[in-house]
């Protein structure tokens, strides 16, 4: 049978380098291919020079592409023609993928429009349709809005509705749920697969993440610098890894850690019915409503303890360790640091708290201030409370990022490194004070799997060596099996589930709980 | 989208007032006596004591404001010391020439500046590309006055193919009038064409970049169809905030250009008010176009929304 | 890519008008204001560069006298501008509340009048002089200065780098003061580049009016607006201050070009 797709030594170059080299790979009707890879590897260039829209910079450099045994041409008018109806795709960044200026129907209209005889009535119809299908509701009235009105979610179900609706031979999916809570990615990717599967559609599913791989492609081809490491069926090759890089990638996938007891005592950090509002954008004569992020919950964390809080986008779980760091005014309760309590200090009345307690941010690349060197700024928060000559700091800065890994980096500036990098830039500054307690959020959520890897084994070498307590907030369940001693779930700004971690992967009592642990891209075999 | 737009018109409210008090308060800042101020110096003292009262000079300070509003809202802006005549009036009378220039020029220059700024930016780094950018950057560093100067020299005294001083109204004789203000509009188009042009390219280059512009594409949208529907609005939008912002530059900026070709606009009034110290005239100009600029960027602020939708959810 | 060229050519062209003020300062072929009726209208030669006007003033002098005027006009503006617009931004941005909301307040209401209008009205008021102008033009851009800087203050203030900040300990005063007035570097400079440009224009439209720098002293301006009555005999004298206030403007908005992409790199990683 003829392939679908079928490239044949194809290669990119970005100036004078390749960044695509000599990639061969074909797609039979109806198969799913994940093209595996971190960023850097080509699987996004490759993707896109499928259906010819290479960004500005990169350019074909040799090979050929078929699809349906057709040679395509870059730039073409049977290319154009192909576009929609014969290969379809979806973009990561469901913010920007859809027009702001036009409304959703217009957007979804206007590729049958382009491609098929449908009258007017008829186009309006199979939008509906196709709209249902992906579960949105009241589908004739959101035709009518505008891609601001939805949620990233949303949009990108709008967004793969717009594309099945040409029922395309092959769709493209570039990392099409990395932007979303693992929750909404579930959901999205069984959409995907389930239409994909009913229109016959074959899948190039573009991905880092190889929990993906495991659950939605039939053939996996692992890319690294631009070329082939390893191809075959999913599942032997994530079993079975014949390649050192393929085999790191399957490492990187979180295993759970054996079980610590933590020593009993009293509670190093504990927040009393704590509640966080925000007033909510206000209506123009309306007094503004008030938005409960954080509702009534308390949670005692002990010494050397590693508490993950876990929770879908809109959880309050941020909230909640923003609020545990007495980083966001609290609008009822108490947080009570070893025993005292701190809720009402401001200035230096809070600096001892300052002090004992850090976070790490989840963006590395705005949690550190881009006009500062790394060692000033793990070495700043030595500054209080004064006394310490600047060269006693920066030796201790120094020492510290040799600890983690980062060793005669200091005089650079944060753009000068990479993401995971900049995140053990992040820790080291956290550490240097030798805090007592540690928020992390979402703390490795932006990097890659093997950097992740790497950054979630520094954080649990230095909790175990310093003993620190651990809040460590994220959306993902599969990253805290690794960390985790507690695991407390949040929905709707409430603590819905609490437990030892082992009893709450296991035995989840919660319906929520057991949808976010289905939702979970583990290790395959582990999954509960 | 009706909540944005009464928020607009509620904000422009104080914003109006405030630019009058700053108006009104700016022509207190002239030594002297006020009622002098106003009268002139040669005016009698029963003149002098009629104004008093009429005005409430004797009166504190913001009711003589709340007075002046008042009266600024009838459309009474006072007289002219130098002419005696109206100053509402006169206002208006200038303004007709003022505007058909501005207007013209600015809706030549958007109709030249966005096809031709899209364009560049959709062939980036191109020759092309690099020559409209050049050509742009070149005229909006042209001083405007300089400009017509030139151009009043060539095609005036040199070429005689327009009149190089005077005026028609377009009542009066309307492919006349068009001679006389040829020359100025093609100056100001030409200059703003210039600034039009990089903030067009510019906004384009920014909205091709994004997702939906690739995933219009990934359709099967044919290019023309890319530039048109799907960058257009987006990448007008920006440009729109500034068409408002030079309207206002430009009736600020208006006195120079009519000086040159010897327009009797309101810029030229405003000049020859303040070489007569002519206050009322003055306050009743700067009054008037501060209100104009204001309502002009509440119009590009009531447009936005067209072109892009999210700023009504704000 | 397109970065060197604008440095290049900007540099050069503002360069040049930089050299000939600096030369002004300490020699110009002739006494730029003596005038000499014998020798009006003297068309370009090797004694006369480029002719002399209607009083028989020498036309290279007066424009070499004119650069420093420009210049030194600009120049002290732009700091007017920058000194008041830095004090309002920085209040508004940083005190927030009440403060912000009254300087808003004033500030929007300033950016409602066409910048060259409100300096017309404070002239109208001061009564043209050289300081007036500088004084009017640095009112009259201050308010785009403040909304500059508050805008970035407010901006960088919600960035996670300044809640780390807090969260390390510091006061509110130090991080402000470290990690968030650094960061107004970038956009103040090239605003200011910017400014720099709009106020030779602006001087120069306001003393071809007459409202500007009053004569005797030269400036480019007030040398156009006298040569109008000459344009026809002796075209020089509306060419030779326009090419030089041109030359002046294409070199900084070339370099402010040059300045932004140096400045303002696109972090797209």
């Amino acid at each position: 049978m003829t392939p679908v797709l079928e490239v044949d030594r194809l290669s990119i170059a970005a100036g004078g380098r390749r960044v695509v080299d000599s990639l061969s790979f074909r797609i039979a009707p109806g198969e799913a291919l994940a093209l595996v890879g971190e960023s850097g590897s080509g699987k996004s260039a490759t993707a896109r020079a499928v259906i010819g829209l290479l960004p500005p910079g990169l350019a074909p450099d040799g090979g050929v592409i078929r699809f349906e045994g057709a040679p395509l041409e870059a730039n073409s008018a049977a290319l154009r023609k192909l576009r929609g109806p014969g290969i379809g795709m979806v973009f990561q960044e469901p913010m920007t993928s859809l027009n702001p200026a036009h409304r959703i129907g217009a957007q979804m209209e206007e590729g049958l429009a382009l491609h098929t005889r449908l009258n007017r009535a008829e186009r309006r119809n199979a939008c509906i349709a196709m709209l249902e299908r992906v579960g949105i509701t009241d589908a004739p009235r959101r035709l009518e809005a505008y891609p601001h009105e939805f949620s990233g979610g949303m949009r990108q179900r709008i967004m793969l509705a717009s594309v099945m609706l040409l029922r395309p031979r092959l769709l493209i999916a570039d990392e099409p749920t990395t932007a979303l809570d693992s929750l909404t990615q579930a959901e999205v990717m069984d959409l995907m697969a389930g239409l994909a599967r009913e229109q016959g559609t074959a899948l190039l599913l573009i991905t880092h993440d190889l929990g993906l791989v495991a659950r939605y492609a039939d053939r996996a081809l692992v890319m690294q610098h631009g070329r082939v490491v390893e191809e075959g069926p999913a599942a032997p090759l994530l079993d079975n890894p014949r390649e050192a890089y393929t085999r790191a990638l399957v490492d990187a996938l979180p295993r759970r850690g054996p079980a610590r007891a933590v020593p009993p005592a009293p509670p190093l950090i504990e927040a009393r019915n704590l509640s966080v509002t925000y007033p909510k954008r206000g209506a123009l004569f309306r007094r503004a409503e008030m938005f409960q992020a954080v509702d009534n919950v308390s949670l005692a964390i002990h010494p050397g303890e590693v508490v993950a809080l876990v929770g879908g986008s809109g959880s309050g779980k941020t909230t909640l360790g923003r609020a545990m760091l007495h980083l966001v005014p609290v609008s009822g309760g108490q947080l009570l640091f070893r025993g005292t309590d701190v809720t009402a200090r401001t200035g230096p009345a809070l600096l001892d708290f300052r002090l004992a307690c850090q976070i790490v941010f989840q963006d590395p690349y705005s949690s550190l201030d881009p006009r500062m060197r790394v060692r000033d700024i793990v070495a700043e928060p030595l500054r209080l409370p004064g006394g310490m000559p600047m060269e006693e700091r920066h030796r201790r800065a120094e020492a510290l990022l040799e600890e983690v890994g980062l060793g005669g980096l200091g005089t650079r500036f944060p753009h000068a490194l990479s993401g995971g990098q900049r995140q053990r830039v992040a820790i080291a500054r956290a550490l240097v004070r030798d805090p007592a307690f540690v928020v992390a959020d979402e703390a490795v959520s932006a990097l890659d799997a093997t950097v992740r890897k790497q950054v979630l084994g520094l954080l649990r070498e230095q909790q175990r060596r310093r003993g620190f307590a651990c809040l460590f907030v994220t959306h993902d369940l599969g990253v805290v099996e690794e960390i985790a001693d507690r695991i407390v779930v949040m929905q709707h700004g409430r603590i819905v589930e609490e437990g030892p971690r082992d009893a709450v992967l296991d035995t989840p009592r919660h319906d929520y709980t057991r949808a976010l642990l289905a939702a979970a891209l583990r290790r395959p075999g582990t999954a509960a | 989208m009706l909540a944005y737009v009464l928020k607009r018109l509620l904000v422009a409210l104080p914003t109006l007032l405030l630019v009058a008090a700053s108006v009104f308060f700016l022509m207190r800042l002239i030594p002297g006596d006020p009622a002098t101020v106003i009268l002139g110096d040669a005016a009698t003292p029963e003149a002098v004591a009629d104004l008093r009262l009429a005005y409430g000079l004797d009166r504190p300070v913001l009711v003589q404001f709340a007075l002046w509003i008042e009266r600024a809202l009838a459309g009474d802006l006072g007289r002219s010391i130098t002419s005696g005549e109206a100053v509402g009036p006169l206002i208006l009378a200038r303004f007709q020439v003022t505007a058909a220039i501005v207007f013209a020029s600015v809706g030549i220059a958007v109709l030249l500046a966005v096809p031709l700024g899209m364009l560049a930016a959709w062939k980036q780094n191109s020759w092309g590309d690099v020559a409209a950018v050049a050509a742009a950057t070149f005229l909006l560093s042209i001083p405007s006055f300089w400009l017509g100067l030139i151009f009043l020299l060539v095609f005036g005294l040199w070429l005689g193919w327009v009149p190089v001083v005077g005026y028609v109204t377009f009542a009066e004789d309307f492919w006349g009038a068009l001679h006389y203000i040829a020359l100025p509009v093609v100056t100001l188009a030409l200059i703003e064409t210039g600034v039009l042009i990089r903030m067009a390219r510019a906004s384009t280059v920014e909205v091709l970049r994004l997702d939906y512009i690739a995933h219009a594409r990934a359709k099967g949208v044919p290019e023309w169809r890319v530039l048109a529907r799907h960058a257009f609005p987006n990448a007008f939008a920006p440009t729109l905030t500034l068409i408002g912002l030079i309207m206002g530059s430009l009736l600020g900026g208006i006195a120079v250009i009519e000086t040159v070709f010897t327009l009797p606009g309101l810029g030229r009034l405003l000049v020859e008010a303040i070489f007569a110290r002519d206050y009322p005239v003055i306050q009743g100009v700067m009054l008037f176009i501060a209100v104009i600029y204001v309502v002009v960027n509440l119009i590009v602020d009531l447009l936005y929304p067209v072109f892009d939708p999210r700023v009504t959810a704000g | 890519m397109r970065l060197r060229p604008n440095l290049l050519i900007g540099g050069t062209l503002l360069g040049f008008v930089f050299v000939v003020a600096a030369t002004a300062l300490v020699w110009t072929p002739y006494d730029p204001v003596r005038t000499n009726l014998r020798r009006r209208l003297v068309p370009p030669s090797s004694d006369y560069w480029l002719g002399t006007d209607e009083f028989g003033r020498d036309v290279a002098s007066r424009l070499m006298e004119g650069a420093v005027t420009s210049l030194t006009v600009a120049a002290s503006t732009v700091l007017v501008a920058l000194a008041l617009g830095m004090a309002i931004g920085l209040a508004g941005g940083f005190l927030r509340g009440w403060t912000d909301r009254i300087l808003g307040a004033i500030n929007d209401t300033l950016l409602a009048f066409p910048g060259i209008l409100l300096a017309l009205g404070l002239l109208a008021v001061l009564g043209p002089s050289r300081w007036g102008i500088v004084l009017a033009l640095g009112l009259a851009y201050a308010p785009s200065v403040a909304r500059v800087v508050r805008g970035t203050v407010l901006s960088i203030r919600e960035r996670e780098f300044v809640e780390a900040s807090r969260a390390l300990g510091n006061s509110e005063a130090y991080t402000l003061l470290r990690h968030v007035l650094p960061h107004t570097a970038a956009p103040v400079t090239v605003l200011a580049t910017s400014l720099f440009g709009w106020v030779i224009l602006s001087e120069s439209a306001l003393s071809f009016l007459g409202l500007g720098v009053p004569p005797p002293a030269a400036t480019w301006g007030n040398m156009l607006a006298s040569a109008r009555p000459f344009m026809q005999d002796a075209p020089i004298l509306s060419i030779a201050p326009g090419v030089m206030i041109a030359t002046c403007l294409l070199g900084v908005n070339l370099l402010g070009d040059a300045l932004r992409d140096l400045l303002d790199p696109r972090d797209r990683a």
